[in-house]
């Protein structure tokens, strides 16, 4: 749109930032290349165990949405949208409110003398479920409410009872759009970091990712590291390939409030209305015990939190502003490689990322000095898939519409973005600001590697209180981080949607 | 002050039309022909949104070919989205004023005054949303007025008005394009007795040259005839 100048060189950018670190670590390798076996069976297994699972217990409640008009539909819709933002560290400690050795549910089944450990595979699988099936759920939804409420309404006045309706409209829109859900599933628990560092970890439960951070970490091996990452890459590409091909919907579409005019009676209404209370429980409770033991831990919060706090709001706004303008760069360019760029970050490893950046800038900065800077780059590229696909189709839709006549009025530049692409696409950009700042403030990744001692990020020092077993402080910034997070969203959001009366 | 089409050819994927005649300064014309045929095409290759795969347009001698859209001496009024939905009606006209919307005393007061001369005078306030289709094809010509440029092209843009309307529209159009090259596409014969002299028919890959539009449409050449039935 403004030349092809600009877009060429945010394109080049981003596949610098996601190419140019692996060569550079695998540069930097001294050891031999050496791939590894248990990682990769551990991180197939449970990203395929993690997706078959959220897919399967999310079917059941997208229906009951669907045909369910109920008080709190809204707000219950809302809150799938949360664990997409919510930071992992602060889901996990949730978790483990609830399912852990002190949890909810092993204090009930203690009394009988039983006890579940979360620690392992199963503890992954259920974190990655937790956090994944609400997007399943609206990805679901949304191919429901794809069903033309007119073809619904001739089944009915032909008297197709429920099992028919599954068979004629439900059963093939779900074949249609169930592939697409798994594949995005499994992809974005491909790259699982956070939630493999603390609730996995030994020889049995580690993620390729882990294994990067363990031999970056313990035994600074470059070349395993470079071999890792070149093999989880190649890994998420080939999910990233496999879910374009099935055109998943992006799951971030608002209008979500219709009703299908289709509501059984009976034992199906009961049905529908436990499968909602307990899916509603699953999510909800670990966030109320998050929301309970962190205002227990907020008088008792250690002063280091302040500046934790500080360092993750300042990353998130960096993060985003970087973010945006390299997603309105290519979300504006009409050609095919600016989405295929854009895409790209999804396969990447943060950590080879970040470790590739670091050895770069090593010479000349101590790693105390560049791991802000660092994270914040990797947070930015990071988040940039997900802001490209929100802004990609309105900016399309704007370019088709008004680009010629832009064009011909000699539009161009800075009175361009004032006059034309700022007011026109304000409601996404603010929404996909939000989305940025919440990922980016939520992330626990490179500067889990670099961060000096005394100056971590808020999830990074939740993840060491934890570590620490200082629980109740954990909870307290924990609180503190999702407050923050949910908070920056919305500042966004509101933002972008107010004033925006097209 | 002439438009030329010098042998000017335009290829995209299978479809091919070429034009090869000029205009004289200040005359009003007419592209008529079937669907398909290319009439808006040979206009956006005339403002530069599609290239020539040969030949020339020129302006006045000057080959046009390398020019971006802002810099050709064109006005356009496209078929539809001639105005942006989110800028006021003052906000619209300023842009064929000043692309940064800085406008000096002088052409803030011109702007007043093609707002008087197109029947718009006191709804600068107004959203393209507040106006009915005739005052949003008015503003359009306003703003295209504003742009100064030699060169007027219509691209059916009163194609949604009413007979009444339209032919109102066209009228305006006539009266206040004084001196300026307008071509015209039109699928309306009336429209183009009413408005343009000359019309040049396009049909089968060929933009003919310009004819009396009068003669044209009493004795019809075959392509034509095929078109008007």
């Amino acid at each position: 749109m403004a030349g092809r100048a600009v877009p060429l060189t945010v394109g080049l950018a981003v596949l610098l930032l996601t190419f140019g670190p692996l060569a550079m670590v695998a540069a930097h390798a001294q050891g031999g290349w050496g791939a590894d076996g248990p990682a990769l069976r551990f991180t197939v297994l449970q990203a395929a165990l993690s997706a078959v699972i959220s897919v399967a217990l999310a079917v059941p409640v997208a229906r009951a949405l669907a045909r369910r008009h109920f008080r709190g539909r809204g707000a219950l819709i809302a809150l799938l949208g949360a664990p997409f933002l919510l930071p992992v560290i602060v889901a996990v400690l949730g978790l483990l409110a609830v399912f852990g050795r002190a949890g909810l549910v092993n204090q009930a089944l203690g009394t009988v003398g039983l006890s579940i450990p979360i620690y392992g595979l199963h503890g992954v699988v259920l974190a990655h479920v937790f956090l994944n099936m609400p997007l399943a759920v609206r990805l679901i939804l949304q191919g429901w409410q794809a069903i033309p409420a007119e073809r619904m309404r001739l089944a009915l006045s032909l008297g197709l009872g429920p099992r028919d309706i599954a068979r004629h409209l439900e059963r093939p829109m779900l074949k249609a759009v169930l592939p697409g859900t798994l594949a995005v599933i499994f992809a974005i628990c491909l790259t699982s970091f956070a939630v493999a560092l603390t609730l996995g970890g030994g020889p049995r439960a580690t993620t390729v990712e882990l294994a990067i951070y363990q031999s970056l970490r313990f035994q600074f091996d470059l070349g395993r590291a470079a071999s890792l990452a070149a093999l989880q890459f190649l890994l998420c590409a080939a999910a990233v390939l496999l879910a374009g091909r099935f055109a998943a919907p992006s799951g971030f579409g608002r209008g979500l409030d219709r009703v299908i005019p289709f509501a059984p009676a009976g034992w199906r209404r009961s049905a529908d209305a436990a499968v909602l209370t307990l899916a509603t429980l699953f999510l909800a409770v670990p966030l109320a015990m998050v929301a309970w033991r962190g205002l227990a831990g907020l008088g008792d919060l250690p002063p280091s939190v302040w500046g934790a706090a500080a360092r993750s709001v300042g990353l998130a706004l960096g993060a985003t502003a970087l973010t945006l303008g390299a997603a309105l760069t290519l979300a504006l360019s009409p050609a095919r490689w600016a989405g295929v760029v854009a895409t790209l970050p999804l396969a990447a490893s943060s950590l080879v990322m970040g470790t590739g950046l670091f050895l770069a800038l090593w010479p000349l900065l101590p790693p105390e000095r560049v791991a802000l800077p660092v994270t914040l780059v990797v947070n930015a590229t990071l988040a940039l898939p997900f802001a490209f696909r929100i802004l990609h189709p309105a900016a399309q839709t704007l370019r088709q519409d008004y680009g010629r006549l832009a064009d011909s009025l000699g539009l161009r530049g800075m009175a361009r973005l004032r006059w034309l692409v700022l007011p026109r696409l304000r409601a996404p950009l603010g929404f996909a600001a939000g989305v940025s700042a919440a990922l980016s403030m939520g992330d626990l990744g490179v500067i889990a590697l670099f961060a000096a001692p005394d100056g971590p990020t808020l999830p990074l020092l939740v993840q060491q209180l934890m570590g620490a077993y200082r629980m109740e402080q954990a909870a307290g910034a924990a609180l503190l981080l999702v407050v923050l997070s949910f908070a920056l969203f919305f500042i966004f959001d509101w933002g972008g949607r107010r004033g925006s009366d097209l | 002050m002439a438009l030329t089409f010098d042998a000017a050819a335009i290829r995209l994927d299978d479809f091919r039309l070429t034009a090869d005649w000029q205009t004289e300064a200040g005359e009003r014309i007419a592209l008529i022909g079937p669907s398909g045929a290319g009439k808006s095409t040979l206009l956006m290759a005339l403002a530069g949104f599609v290239p020539l795969a040969s030949g020339a347009i020129r302006w006045n001698g000057r080959d046009l070919t390398a020019l971006s859209p802002a810099e050709r001496p064109v006005a356009t009024l496209f078929q539809e989205q001639n105005l942006f939905p989110h800028l006021t009606v003052a906000q619209n006209l300023g842009l064929g004023l000043s692309p940064r919307l800085r406008l000096d005393k002088a052409q803030s007061a011109r702007l007043t005054k093609v707002l008087e001369r197109v029947g718009l005078a006191g709804l600068e306030g107004r959203r393209p949303a507040q106006l009915s289709g005739g005052q949003q094809g008015r503003a359009a010509l306003a703003r295209a007025l504003l742009q100064d440029r030699p060169i007027l092209t219509l691209d059916e843009p009163f194609a949604a008005l009413g007979p009444k309307l339209k032919a109102d529209m066209l009228d305006l159009v006539a009266e206040v394009t004084a001196g300026i090259t307008v071509l015209m596409v039109t699928h309306d014969p009336a429209d183009a007795r009413r408005f343009a002299p000359r019309t040049v028919v396009v049909a089968e890959g060929v933009a003919h040259p310009p004819a009396p539009t009068q003669a044209l449409l009493d004795d019809p050449p075959p392509a034509l005839r095929d078109y008007l039935g």
